[in-house]
């Protein structure tokens, strides 16, 4: 109990409502009528994301790639960094374009992302991350998961670093948020603290 | 008919690009003798299989043996060239 005291948030994002905070401070945000296709389109080019293979991958994989990125900018992280990942709808809007297509000639493109883990191997690949990966699949934000799994991680040395948190994408509507959690910070890696930065954009 | 082969590939590349969602690609920065793979278009082996249903859905061709993809998805040249002797649509 006393090795998680040392543990801290070093960095959180929250993409919600056409908005992206980074720590609370929000550093891009969208009109409200733009879907999820023009949001992921808008905010790949302004924040210059410079990853081709982006445009290939599912609305999940987009935005796993999107906040991975800007939780991972300018910090310094190894290649066990950990991957501790949860949502609710697992990978259904792209399950549900596979079902559709099935009518049809079936999409191998797209039947390659019906599973929500795909998006922890996208984010493995480009950063580069050799690690322990989970996703989770739960009815709501569970800290108290995020906070277990990733502590015995760090804890038992498996992992120097974990990026933790929820990523959920239904009916094109998108909720995330997700926190580098490291030996360096000011935000100690609580229960309380985890659900305190998810629900700011909740209220 | 040579108007018609490269209205062919015109419509070979804008297909690849609309199927394969190379965004940030447009048609002018494809040419005719482009590598499909490796250091050219630098395509994978999913597009590979979008190609093979790409054939199938726009001109009717069904690939039974998974190697005929190698001699013809070489350029966008030797692709309208197979497709233009095997369409059915």
């Amino acid at each position: 109990m006393d090795k998680a005291r040392n543990l801290f948030i070093t960095n959180s994002i929250r993409i919600k409502n056409e908005k992206i905070s980074l720590k609370k401070e929000t550093i891009l945000s969208f009109d409200k009528e733009v879907g999820f296709s023009q949001f992921s389109k808008d905010a790949y080019k302004i924040l210059e994301l410079k990853y081709p293979k982006y445009h290939k991958m599912d609305s999940l994989c987009k935005l796993g790639i999107l906040s991975s990125h800007i939780l991972l900018l300018n910090q310094e992280i190894d290649a066990d960094t950990a991957l501790v990942f949860s949502n609710s709808s697992s990978s259904h809007d792209i399950d549900l374009k596979h079902k559709q297509s099935m009518e049809n000639i079936v999409s191998p493109a797209v039947f390659v992302y019906t599973l929500p883990n795909i998006v922890l191997g996208e984010i493995s690949i480009k950063h580069k991350l050799q690690s322990e990966n989970v996703f989770f699949v739960e009815d709501k934000f569970n800290a108290e998961l995020l906070l277990d799994y990733s502590e015995t991680l760090l804890n038992s040395g498996k992992a120097s670093n974990v990026v933790c948190g929820w990523l959920e994408l239904k009916n094109d509507q998108y909720d995330v948020f997700l926190c580098l959690v490291s030996k360096n910070g000011e935000i100690p890696f609580t229960k309380e603290n985890l659900e305190e930065l998810y629900g700011i954009e909740n209220e | 008919m040579e108007l018609k082969m490269s209205d062919l590939r015109t419509e070979l590349k804008q297909s690849i690009i609309e199927q394969l969602n190379l965004e940030e690609l447009s048609i002018e920065d494809i040419d005719n003798n482009d590598s499909l793979f490796g250091d050219g278009l630098g395509l994978d082996s999913i597009d590979a299989l979008e190609l093979i249903v790409l054939l199938e859905k726009d001109y009717g061709i069904k690939l039974t043996d998974p190697n005929q993809g190698k001699e013809i998805f070489i350029s966008i040249n030797k692709m309208a060239e197979y497709i233009e002797s095997h369409r059915t649509k």
